[in-house]
């Protein structure tokens, strides 16, 4: 932990779906988390919240790859996300938050950067 | 052994490509060949001149390289204007020297017009040709907030895409009432300037400049003959071109009486021994502003060169096809339509912003001519059209009104004669692209590496793409037909891999005959392919992951990431406890209602952890899944039959009810509808659906592949008076063929119209059992009905598949927050994304 960023711990590996996307509630508002047992790291977390619709939904999108990249489409209108960057892949300039994820023990702790987190929590 | 000398003079696009046309050509080596441009730079891409703002350099656009030339034997003198021709003594004069010739090709381009306007020569007062006049233009620029280019043409529309990427407020002065008056007709002119004022440049129409004057907040002001007036830091000319002649005119070489140096056919001018080509060149007594004509002419000329007595030129099509601000604009032909009797026919979409206009011969057969803005999708296949005087189709309408699906009626490859011109760049036809595959080319690229099609501005590529792999198909070369990066199979292939290697999960296929590790184009198809050969619950772990959203949460994602459910109402029969069921469930959970027209209630609104609690309640009153969500059976509409109706001579709410029962579950390529009709009044509509039936008084008529939608299509009439048996039996069959035979997402619609053999076919097949395949057929739907089960009433029973539901799986009482709602005639709705503040 530093003064700038907290590894907030969201679920547990029970809770995670292979080759498929959750989502989890945080300080920093709804973040997808992916788990793709056959890549290394196995896990992604970007934001939840699909910025053509604003709706939130990327973690129940399809996931994949598209020239080796790890990607999710977006359920609602199929835009593919970098798993590992948030940038769209449609479209350059649209680009989803990602964040850094890790397993620790049987808990899945996502770092949230403070200057994100949302004042009217959970 | 060369013992004569060839001298060009202009080193732009025009003098370029007439070099890499003839440099290699045997009359090339009877000639010592000089080069000489009186730009420091050797010849570059002025068409794509805007980006050199962008980042691109002169090494980016240019054309050839100093090596290049060298390597062709080619004398190049850049930097070097030639001030004199002398063709007396056959000789041409530079500050560096003079140099004799045996014959001269003018390739001196054009100069960029500026009015006489009083003020017009005042520092920062610039125009847009040369990478010189680009510095100029950033120099000028550096630090300032405001341009103005003058010319609402192509050119300035391109000047002002560059003052734009300077990061300047860009204004467009245009004299006209509209922009690119040339190409564009008033509509598509107004949603041009529509178009590009939303991208931020200002566009100024029907504004004469009389005076430029120092200004007070920046460096000029343009006074306008209105008394209005416009301030700004630079201005670009780019009110249109004048032919480069100062040379030829001096020489006393024939000139036009509006400039331009006069050739004939063969780009001679009134000396045998000079020739001229491109935008110097008057033919005809017309300039040609555009470089495919230019490169036509270099083409002529160096064929001519080589005593090729049928290289002649003979005028040029001058459509043109851009992307300005990336807004697309086309212009084809007559587009204005001139010609004598043309009628036209517009289509002017304000709200997507699109344009369209088709200029069609008075007999109604030929086009003439087009306009396109927004959208240059039908470009190509229109410009086919025009230029090869193909027939037009019985609703010409159709080659411009939106994309339905499936996309535009193309002109399809066949249709095009061997004339055709495919790639106007290099001047490639279809008949030299059947050349070089006859010649050995087996894919797109070696066609592209032989013939150069779709190597200029690419615009040509898809139809490119169409024409090669029509032409390798005729010659029995197979095409790529994969579903996607992941497998090299269509859809059918991958159905009898995972049939016949008896393959049940996704990981197994991909890992044995695919590669990567999937998307959601082939994750979905595979699912869809295991359900109908295994039928396995589709939530069962291995194919959660595969599935759409929808058929994941078996329930229709609506636009604020909320889920419709319909649940199954067979035959649209329902009574009125259901019907309350359905009311007080809406009512509890708050949900919009609204009758489908599949004879069914669809209720909206439901959040992901809903659904299961919803499901709970309807299944304990009797409900079962309606698949509205998956690529399955969906309703069987009936009208009241026989039971209730007059007229009714057959009961067509138990029929309807039988083959809903029969069918509900089947997974195939995409959705099913049914319907059945009581009588001939085909009150039902059951010609416009996938199975339609209608009773007859001595049993009933199957029809099949109707659709209705976005692209309606009558139902075929497939056979007659069939008793209630006979009718599952067929069914069976047609159902269970296509779901083994068609592609991904084929409705059974585009399924028989692109099924070999047609109806005939599928009557042989079916009904005369021409495969051997009936039993066969009817046993894989009998499995398959026996095994249906209703997934929502599997997944409300299992506390492991409820889990899936939570929104968020650390936070289970949280709803989704993003979830904004209005009223609207009493019932709750999503607030448009436009409408949240």
């Amino acid at each position: 932990m530093t003064a700038h960023s907290n590894w907030e711990a969201v679920c547990t590996v029970d809770d995670l779906v292979p080759e498929s996307g959750i989502a989890v509630w945080t300080e920093a508002g709804p973040v997808a988390v992916f788990y793709l047992p056959h890549h290394l790291p196995a896990l992604f977390a970007i934001s939840h919240t699909d910025p053509f619709s604003g709706a939130n939904v990327l973690a129940r999108g399809i996931t994949g790859d598209l020239k080796g990249e790890p990607v999710v489409a977006s359920p609602l209108y199929k835009q593919h996300f970098s798993l590992r960057t948030g940038i769209c892949m449609e479209d350059e300039s649209v680009r989803v938050k990602s964040y850094p994820v890790l397993l620790d023990g049987d808990r899945v702790r996502l770092k949230v950067p403070v200057s994100q987190r949302r004042f009217s929590a959970a | 052994m060369a013992n004569k000398t060839l001298i060009v003079i202009g080193n732009g696009m025009v003098g370029h490509h007439f070099l890499e046309q003839f440099a290699e050509t045997p009359a090339a080596a009877d000639y010592d060949i000089h080069v000489f441009g009186e730009e420091p730079l050797i010849a570059y891409d002025r068409v794509h001149l805007s980006e050199y703002f962008g980042g691109s350099t002169h090494a980016d656009l240019a054309l050839g390289t100093a090596k290049d030339y060298a390597a062709k034997g080619l004398t190049l003198h850049l930097d070097e204007p030639v001030t004199e021709l002398d063709r007396d003594n056959r000789k041409v004069l530079t500050p560096k020297g003079e140099y004799t010739y045996d014959a001269v090709v003018l390739a001196t381009g054009s100069y960029p017009f500026v009015p006489p306007i009083d003020g017009h020569d005042r520092d920062h007062c610039l125009v847009y040709r040369t990478l010189a006049d680009l510095d100029a233009i950033r120099a000028s620029a550096e630090g300032r907030k405001t341009g103005v280019v003058v010319g609402g043409g192509l050119l300035g529309l391109e000047a002002a895409n560059a003052l734009k990427s300077l990061g300047l407020e860009a204004h467009v002065v245009e004299f006209a009432p509209r922009l690119m008056p040339v190409q564009l007709d008033a509509d598509g002119g107004a949603l041009l300037k529509r178009k590009i004022e939303e991208l931020g440049v200002q566009v100024h129409t029907e504004k004469a400049t009389t005076a430029i004057v120092p200004g007070e907040e920046a460096r000029l002001r343009m006074n306008f003959s209105d008394d209005t007036h416009l301030e700004t830091d630079l201005i670009v000319f780019s009110a249109g071109i004048r032919p480069q002649d100062t040379l030829a005119r001096s020489s006393g070489l024939e000139i036009g009486e509006r400039g331009g140096i006069v050739i004939d056919d063969q780009c001679t001018t009134s000396d045998p021994q000079v020739f001229a080509i491109g935008e110097c060149a008057l033919w005809d007594n017309r300039i040609f502003g555009l470089v495919a004509p230019g490169y036509t002419m270099a083409r002529t000329l160096a064929a001519r060169l080589n005593q090729d007595a049928e290289a002649g030129f003979r005028g040029a099509d001058m459509s043109t096809k851009l992307k300005l601000l990336g807004v697309d604009v086309g212009s084809i032909g007559d587009a204005h339509g001139a010609t004598p009797g043309a009628r036209n026919i517009r289509f002017n979409d304000e709200q997507a912003g699109t344009y369209g206009r088709l200029v069609i011969s008075e007999d109604g057969k030929k086009l003439l001519g087009a306009i396109l803005v927004g959208d240059n999708g039908p470009y190509d296949t229109l410009l086919q059209y025009a230029l090869n005087g193909i027939d037009l189709p019985k609703n010409p309408e159709s080659l411009i009104l939106p994309v339905s699906e499936g996309g535009a009626p193309a002109l399809g490859p066949d249709a095009l004669p061997e004339t055709a011109s495919i790639c106007s760049c290099h001047n490639v036809s279809k008949g030299d692209i059947c050349g070089a595959i006859d010649a050995g080319c087996t894919d797109l690229g070696a066609v592209k590496g032989e013939t150069k099609a779709s190597t200029g501005c690419g615009g040509c590529a898809a139809l490119l793409k169409s024409v090669v792999d029509n032409e390798l198909e005729k010659r029995g070369v197979e095409v790529s037909k994969d579903i996607c990066e992941h497998f090299p199979y269509s859809r059918q292939e991958l159905f009898h891999l995972v049939k016949v290697n008896g393959i049940r999960t996704f990981h197994s296929l991909i890992k044995q005959h695919g590669k990567g590790h999937g998307c959601d184009i082939c994750k979905p198809a595979v699912a869809s392919i295991l359900a109908t050969c295994w039928n396995e619950h589709i939530m069962a772990t291995d194919h959660v992951p595969l599935q759409d959203t929808n058929d994941t949460f078996m329930a229709n994602m609506q636009k604020n990431g909320t889920y419709s459910i319909v649940p199954r109402i067979p035959g649209g029969e329902i009574t009125p406890d259901k019907l309350i069921v359905l009311g007080e469930v809406a009512k509890e959970y708050n949900l919009y209602t609204k009758i489908t027209g599949g004879q069914r209630v669809d209720l909206f609104g439901a959040t992901l952890s809903e659904l299961p609690e919803i499901w709970e309640k309807l299944i304990a009153a009797g409900f079962e899944t309606g698949h509205a969500y998956g690529k399955s059976v969906r309703t069987v509409k009936s009208c009241v039959g026989s039971t209730w109706c007059r007229y009714g001579v057959q009961d067509s709410v138990g029929m309807a009810i039988r083959l809903e029962e029969r069918y509900k579950g089947l997974r195939s390529p995409h959705k099913l509808k049914f319907a059945v009709s009581g009588c001939t009044r085909e009150c039902a509509e059951a010609q416009s659906k996938d199975i339609g039936v209608i009773a007859t008084e001595n049993g009933w008529n199957l029809y099949v592949c109707g659709n209705g939608g976005m692209r309606p299509r009558h139902a075929d009439l497939f056979a007659t008076d069939l008793s209630d048996d006979e009718l599952i039996r067929t069914v069976d069959r047609v159902l269970m063929f296509y779901v083994r035979t068609a592609d991904r997402l084929q409705r059974t619609s585009v399924w028989l119209e692109n099924l070999e053999g047609g109806l005939d076919y599928l009557k042989e097949v079916v009904l005369d059992d021409s495969l051997g395949l009936g039993e066969e057929l009817e046993a894989h739907m009998q499995a398959i009905i026996g095994t249906y089960q209703c997934e929502w009433k599997t997944t409300v029973e299992d506390p492991e598949k409820r889990k899936r539901f939570r929104e968020f799986v650390n936070a289970p009482e949280k709803k989704d927050p993003v979830q904004h709602w209005t009223t609207e005639r009493d019932q709750r709705r999503p607030l448009a994304k436009a409408d949240i503040a």
